[in-house]
């Protein structure tokens, strides 16, 4: 029934969504990411921890695509592009600051007599 | 190629980026190009999305960069930190995603509910939305709140902050939210609709801070990584919400990461996360604290380098005392004199060392401590034994023997360093109080034990002059 009332369901405004909402579709990509997350990183080194949730945290920030969708709606209210813009400029924060601070912990870990002072 | 299709196939490279960028962190040797993976997904990922967006006609292009260079402005300097306070960068910066997640899920249902878009508003979609709300708006007081107790900020408490009736209180608060989430979701189009909206997302805010206040410092690195999972799957929700298959899987690659670091450091805790989440720390710790007055044994600094300059191992348990007293440095220095002298040195790693997971390890690397040394609590432990001597920076609970034996204590079941199996331990202390639990260490009650009070880098300062002073000449 949930699936029938679905169908009907038109794309919403402009870049608002791609194509029309595939449910099904959605849990599959959602749950294949999901075990691969897991597989993925059960395998990341102890020693890398905080590097990973400082990477994962600028991954997170893929919510700017989301952001950015729904801040140039044309036919948006002006209070519903501020809130996307505000989103862009957390999201981008943690894009920057994530990756950048990830590439300069990763930078210190060297091996024994591998060039390390 | 039409540009729906250009999208879509820049989203599946960009996803499949992310997913490599991951797997490249497995190893310290290629996590570099992880990082430059990562970028390259999510540059892929705003070009696609901006592609998108440009073909069905959208707007406002010059605020969105405007909002691009001011994020780009703030996150230069936050990544700049200094290595100590890594923890409340994270903290705050997953207040940030929260935060993002929260506006845009805000803005779509008002976005929908003005145009009474009810097929926008099917009720999966709503369901979605509250979600992402919640999560998101949680997400960010939570994390603010956390990156607050962190900093040791001075109007946030550091200690955990209890009531009669907490989780009670709480459940009855959620309860009032799912309930507005599921008049929402029956009728997303009723007059009130947006009050139940507005109602739902300060509620969330106010369980930010609720759920976080019971918590102490020790249980931040299971907080920290629950946080960070709430935050992926809040933009998972987004994903749903906008039907947008990047979202849904870098969302769900970012909330498997930290259950999977949220599982560890519960484990390292002996702890479930029910039991981190809602029962506080602390309430049950001081009964045990009183009880006789037992003498610690201190020794001199000049007397415990000569000790270690005769050890054949030295085993070295950093904690969060080191981090605060930024001591990394002087421990490197102590760690290349006894290497000098044929000492060999190794580090000992409890996973919940420190206020984040690996946090002990980026402060030891930053101080070019060769990672090889720095060995994880499981395989260390077996060596023990045979170390000659083992010293105690800062660390705690974390080589507390009560956890192995004392029932009564509130760690016991936790494991631990086997500090107590060395045949001689060290331990560093800033003073003669219980650490931060309450709980009194027995470890440092033993004959084989001595104190070095004092602050942890002017010990280790210390003690690396003497150690160069007496092999010098």
């Amino acid at each position: 029934m949930m699936l029938l009332a679905l169908s009907e369901h038109a794309a919403p405004a402009a870049g608002g969504g791609h194509g029309e909402l595939d449910l099904m579709g959605a849990v599959f990509v959602f749950m294949l990411a999901t075990f691969i997350g897991f597989m993925v990183i059960q395998r990341v080194s102890r020693l890398l921890h905080t590097p990973l949730m400082s990477l994962t945290n600028a991954i997170s920030a893929i919510a700017v695509v989301g952001a950015i969708i729904v801040s140039a709606g044309k036919d948006s209210p002006g209070y519903v592009t501020l809130l996307g813009l505000i989103a862009i400029f957390c999201s981008t924060t943690n894009i920057v600051s994530g990756f950048l601070i990830t590439d300069r912990m990763l930078k210190m870990f060297k091996k024994q007599g591998g060039g390390a002072k | 190629m039409s540009a729906e299709t250009l999208v879509q196939f820049l989203y599946l490279v960009s996803t499949a980026l992310f997913i490599l960028s991951l797997k490249w962190m497995s190893d310290p040797e290629t996590a570099r190009k992880g990082v430059f993976s990562g970028v390259a997904a999510m540059a892929l990922a705003v070009v696609g999305t901006l592609t998108g967006v440009i073909a069905t006609g959208g707007t406002h292009y010059w605020w969105i960069l405007g909002a691009f260079a001011l994020g780009a402005a703030v996150g230069y300097p936050l990544a700049q930190v200094p290595l100590t306070a890594v923890p409340q960068r994270t903290a705050l910066s997953h207040a940030f995603g929260g935060l993002a997640a929260g506006l845009v899920g805000t803005a779509k249902f008002f976005l929908y509910y003005g145009q009474k878009n009810e097929a926008a508003l099917a009720p999966f979609i709503v369901v979605a939305l509250v979600a992402e709300i919640l999560l998101g708006f949680l997400t960010f007081t939570g994390s603010i709140l956390a990156a607050g107790k962190l900093q040791e900020v001075k109007w946030i408490p550091q200690r955990p902050v209890t009531y009669p009736m907490q989780n009670a209180s709480n459940l009855g608060l959620f309860a009032l939210a799912l309930a507005l989430g599921v008049a929402l979701v029956l009728h997303p189009l009723a007059p009130w609709a947006p009050y139940a909206f507005g109602g739902i997302i300060a509620l969330s805010l106010a369980f930010g801070v609720l759920l976080i206040i019971p918590i102490g410092g020790a249980d931040m690195p299971t907080v920290i990584s629950i946080l960070n999972a709430y935050a992926g799957l809040s933009a998972v929700a987004m994903g749903f919400v906008l039907n947008n298959k990047l979202l849904i899987t870098a969302g769900a690659l970012d909330g498997s990461s930290g259950l999977i670091l949220s599982v560890i450091m519960c484990k390292a805790m002996n702890r479930s996360f029910f039991n981190v989440l809602f029962g506080a720390f602390g309430q049950t710790t001081t009964a045990s604290a009183e009880g006789e007055q037992k003498a610690y044994k201190s020794d001199t600094i000049e007397s415990a380098a000569m000790v270690m300059e005769q050890a054949n191992l030295v085993v070295i348990v950093p904690g969060y005392g080191m981090a605060v007293a930024q001591a990394q440095h002087k421990v490197r220095e102590v760690y290349d004199l006894l290497k000098k002298k044929g000492v060999t040195v190794k580090f000992a790693i409890h996973p919940v060392a420190g206020r984040m997971p690996g946090h002990m390890n980026v402060l030891l690397a930053e101080a070019e401590i060769p990672y090889d040394d720095l060995v994880e609590m499981d395989e260390i432990n077996g060596d023990m034994p045979q170390a000659d001597v083992v010293l105690v920076i800062g660390a705690n609970d974390v080589v507390n023997p009560a956890a192995r034996s004392d029932k009564s204590s509130p760690i016991y079941g936790m494991p631990i360093i086997d500090a107590d199996k060395a045949k001689a331990v060290y331990a560093i202390k800033r003073s003669k109080a219980p650490g931060f639990a309450g709980i009194d260490n027995e470890l440092y009650f033993l004959d084989k034990t001595f104190m070095l009070f004092g602050d942890a880098k002017a010990v280790m300062g210390e003690l690396a002059r003497k150690l160069a002073g007496e092999g010098g000449h």
